[in-house]
């Protein structure tokens, strides 16, 4: 296991990254606990444990620590087209935290404090053609949530999560994609300016089941997200990709694992981040785990990032594991770019207006990623987002 | 006609112990159609008069004017200067990540026209204008200047040219690192502008190769931070003969 970098860079940023082959895992294991549902299991964090060293612990406002307590000042829409059922269940129903089992002490708090569970289900062999839509709104409170969100065999659907307001909140939500499913989720964090959000997202692919997530951050005081895939039958492809614009004291933490547990699967990451601003800072880790059983695997992971300004920080860290030589493919690429001065001056020379040279580099930056969103009120929102937060800068 | 004229400009750059001056006092008329070489030794200032006169930051006018048909090109910022008709081709072309060569162009285009090109049009205009500069179509998918040879820098810096059909042209050493393939390419690009008789042409090299191809009405010799010396196309063939040696030791004033 190689070490990330993490010198106390006030600007710039890091980038490092591992392959390792190894016979016995240390991306599932190096975290200071195993996962497990019991937050008793995790000690309290202190700051320097793998899964925390880059999360500024005095502004998770107590989710850490169990110091927060739920309030319920979050305000949940949910908007589902026909065919769709909606239900609120107790923490002993069978679907709830099946796909996948809290990793770090925070997902393990949400999962112990939560107390109904909002389950969505779309029945086998339904194709949706209208997206589910999922509103998080905060109204400053503290809450715990748990969602569930499960397509049976051969069903299709796109689920928009979409978190605005101002709130302290921790989750799970859970992705349970049967035999030959297909679902895209487009997760949202277009929080307030104070808001803290940590969530573990959880994917368990069916057997030939597709999944897309897009993730796309640019709110918030906090928010870090810890999307995370696993296979229960060969033939699964998971596709992540992520997007995220970190402003001025803004922290955004993207955590990505796919736990390639099963043969003949497919992973691709995509992630990328544009910063500017003092203390913006981006931290963007990729694991990707292929176990010994895992054969046939194809996967791969990418992280690139625009620093803006001066004062931003990124650490982007992908670790890739391989414990199989059979496998079809497997790859890590990460970069961070500056746009400076003279990029600045080569676009100006060349009669384009410093706004309007901002955005172009960024649009252009962004644009293979937003393309995949494949929502048009999304994509323009994010489009119209960026502008905003560019023309704040100059 | 547009007419660009430099008045006694000065010129300093922030270095280590304070701002050192680089251009002292220089005088210079270029008119549409005309042609300039201005010729000098490596650090004589050749550069800073084409950065300055674009507006880069690093550069600070410490006296004199510059006018565009009697608008002070000083006071504008580099987009106004750029829009105003003033283009200049850098030696070294800056990578800009992210952006296409053809989002790029057209962007350009549509901030130097005031108007966005029309599209059926604009790709005609573009592929020609990059055949004729032997520039691969699969350039115009490719960031910005990412991963581009010196010759494909310069390539594209002529391709602006030609499609931006600027009032005054600077070219920064547009020859150097040029092979003669690529300098014979490059050097048909800048007559074709030149051509249509509506620019004026500011030529800036260390070098006479490129004036075989590209001839000019006026050469001026730069030395420690002014000109030194004035003359038509023969000055070139003098310099080619016996190099900078007079001007560099010094004592040569204009």
């Amino acid at each position: 296991m190689a070490e990330a970098q993490n010198s106390p860079a006030p600007a710039g940023s890091t980038t490092t990254g591992a392959i390792a082959v190894a016979a016995e895992s240390g991306v599932a294991t190096r975290n200071s606990a195993a996962p497990s549902y019991d937050v008793g299991d995790f000690p309290v964090p202190h700051g320097r444990e793998e899964e925390w060293r880059f999360t500024p612990l005095e502004r998770l406002r107590g989710l850490h620590d169990g110091s927060a307590v739920a309030d319920g000042g979050v305000r949940t829409e949910v908007t589902a087209p026909a065919g769709v059922t909606q239900e609120t269940v107790g923490r002993d129903d069978p679907r709830v935290g099946r796909a996948g089992v809290p990793a770090d002490r925070v997902a393990a708090q949400a999962y112990s404090a939560f107390e109904k569970a909002s389950v969505i289900t779309v029945p086998k062999e339904t194709v949706l053609g209208e997206p589910i839509r999922i509103a998080v709104h905060g109204q400053g409170g503290v809450a715990y949530a748990h969602q569930v969100i499960e397509l049976g065999a051969f069903a299709e659907a796109v689920v928009v999560l979409d978190h605005t307001g101002e709130a302290v909140i921790a989750g799970n939500v859970d992705f349970l994609v049967g035999d030959g499913a297909k679902l895209t989720v487009v997760s949202v964090q277009d929080w307030d300016e104070k808001a803290v959000h940590v969530a573990q997202h959880n994917a368990r692919l069916g057997r030939d089941a597709s999944f897309k997530s897009v993730v796309v951050t640019f709110g918030g005081d906090v928010v870090r997200l810890q999307p995370r895939v696993e296979y229960a039958g060969p033939g699964g492809d998971a596709q992540l990709f992520g997007l995220y614009f970190t402003d001025e004291g803004q922290h955004q933490e993207h955590r990505l694992f796919v736990d390639h547990n099963t043969p003949h699967c497919k992973s691709n990451v995509a992630y990328k981040g544009a910063l500017q601003g003092d203390d913006a800072h981006a931290v963007w880790i990729g694991d990707v785990l292929i176990r010994a059983a895992a054969e046939g695997t194809d996967t791969y992971e990418m992280n690139r990032n625009l620093v803006l300004t001066d004062g931003a920080r990124v650490d982007s860290v992908p670790n890739l594991e391989i414990e199989t030589g059979e496998i079809a493919g497997a790859g890590h690429a990460s970069a961070t770019g500056r746009f400076d001065d003279e990029q600045l001056f080569y676009l100006m020379a060349r009669g384009i207006p410093e706004v309007e040279a901002r955005r172009l580099v960024v649009r252009g930056f962004f644009a293979e990623l937003v393309q995949q969103i494949g929502l048009p009120d999304v994509e323009e929102r994010l489009l119209a987002k960026i502008e905003t937060e560019l023309e704040a800068s100059v | 006609m547009a007419t660009l004229e430099i008045n006694d400009l000065h010129v300093t750059v922030d270095a280590e112990g304070g701002p050192r001056e680089i251009l002292k006092g220089v005088d210079l008329t270029v008119k549409q159609g005309e042609t300039h070489a201005i010729m000098g030794p490596n650090g004589s200032g050749k550069s800073t008069l084409a950065y300055s006169l674009a507006g880069h930051p690093k550069y600070t006018v410490t006296g004199g004017t510059v006018t565009l048909d009697g608008e002070d090109v000083l006071a504008m910022t580099v987009d106004e200067r750029a829009r105003a008709g003033v283009f200049l081709a850098m030696q070294y072309p800056v990578e800009v990540p992210g952006v296409s060569v053809s989002n790029f162009l057209r962007t350009s285009a549509t901030a130097i026209r005031g108007e966005a090109p029309k599209l059926r049009t604009w790709v005609k205009e573009v592929k020609e204008t990059m055949e004729n500069l032997q520039i691969d179509p699969a350039f115009a998918e490719r960031n910005v200047n990412e991963g581009f040879s010196g010759g494909e820098k310069k390539r594209h810096e002529i391709l602006q040219l030609e499609l931006l059909k600027p009032h005054i042209a600077i070219l920064d050493e547009t020859d150097s690192g040029l092979d003669v393939d690529a300098l014979r390419i490059v050097s048909e690009g800048v007559n074709r502008v030149r051509e249509t008789g509506t620019v004026g042409t500011l030529l800036i090299t260390h070098y006479t190769r490129i004036l075989r191809y590209i001839k000019p009405d006026f050469v001026h010799v730069f030395a420690q931070g002014r000109i030194a010396e004035s003359g038509g196309a023969e000055l070139a063939d003098k310099l080619e003969n016996e190099g900078y040696e007079a001007y560099v030791k010094g004592g040569v004033t204009a």
